[in-house]
């Protein structure tokens, strides 16, 4: 079990820093210029945490590469990545990618 | 949250003043595996690094509002309001019906995400793990990244970061997250410059 007073501290933390990124530079009184190479680095963190996030999720089971066809995270990723660049949609790329995920595994039990 | 092994209160308190879908969702296995408290807030930043730059565009828009005002306004703004903010009024000045149109948006998106959490909260038990519908929050993630990959910079600094998640994965306290944001950032840069040099009409 979680102790009570670390989750509860770093939970409020949590709170703090989105408060403080979200209103990172609505706090200051002052205008505020930022160098032009730090708005160009910024603009590839938040992309660059996304995939960080995200790829091992995919392609790592246990600290492993994939090994097999047969897991049903490649083609939820597939059929949700199809569906996306086809509608543009995030919704719908959840939906159908969540749909094809159940469907192999409940069905067929990968 | 409540299979991971926090307590039902937390659980809701996490959603109620966290409100922000990825940083919970990358915060959530550090809790889980106790790492040091700076570890989990330094990921959730930078997670959140978006939102920094979401908000110097905000400030254009509400930039003569009282600093109360304003850091509520960017607590409640998330991605879609900031993307549908921003297709509504492209041009970057204060406008009457800018307040309204923020206030719409941020009420029903609120209203929708945190139902939506609670109703997960209490249904976490009667939804078997094995189904892994746990995989829904990173199709929304990818999601979010394909609508960020804008040229061929955003691309392969996207595949950087990738390659170097997954490369240095065995790092300990979910360090990988940091060296990739590190790596893609410095290629994005190298590349930013090279591009520039390639085409010295730009300059």
């Amino acid at each position: 079990m979680i102790p009570a007073w670390y989750a509860t501290v770093g939970i409020a933390g949590l709170a703090v820093v989105t408060v403080i990124t979200r209103g990172f530079f609505l706090f200051s009184e002052r205008e505020l210029e930022l160098p032009a190479w730090a708005v160009q680095g910024l603009r590839y963190a938040p992309l660059a945490a996304l995939v960080a996030v995200i790829a091992p999720e995919i392609v790592l089971t246990n600290g492993a590469l994939l090994s097999t066809w047969q897991d049903a995270r490649i083609w939820a990723v597939l059929v949700g990545t199809a569906y996306f660049w086809w509608r543009r949609g995030i919704l719908g790329m959840i939906v159908t990618g969540t749909a094809v995920l159940l469907a192999l595994k409940i069905g067929l039990g990968w | 949250m409540v299979k991971s092994g926090l307590s039902l209160p937390l659980s809701i308190l996490m959603t109620m003043v966290v409100f922000a879908g990825s940083a919970q969702l990358a915060a959530l296995p550090l809790i889980v595996a106790g790492a040091p408290l700076w570890v989990l807030w330094a990921t959730a930043f930078c997670v959140n690094l978006r939102f920094v730059i979401y908000s110097a565009h905000w400030r254009r828009y509400f930039g003569h509002l009282p600093r109360a005002q304003r850091l509520l306004l960017g607590y409640l703004a998330v991605d879609l309001s900031y993307v549908l903010f921003a297709r509504r009024f492209p041009d970057a000045k204060p406008q009457l019906e800018q307040l309204p149109y923020f206030w719409g948006s941020a009420a029903w998106n609120w209203l929708s995400w945190q139902g939506a959490s609670l109703l997960g909260i209490v249904l976490a038990d009667r939804v078997p793990t094995e189904w892994g519908l746990g995989f829904a929050g990173v199709l929304a993630l990818l999601g979010i990244t394909y609508s960020l990959l804008s040229d061929k910079k955003t691309w392969i600094a996207a595949g950087v970061a990738a390659f170097v998640a997954v490369a240095t994965f065995a790092l300990p306290l979910k360090l990988n997250i940091v060296t990739a944001i590190a790596a893609a950032v410095a290629a994005g840069l190298l590349l930013e410059r090279s591009f520039r040099d390639a085409a010295p009409e730009g300059r």
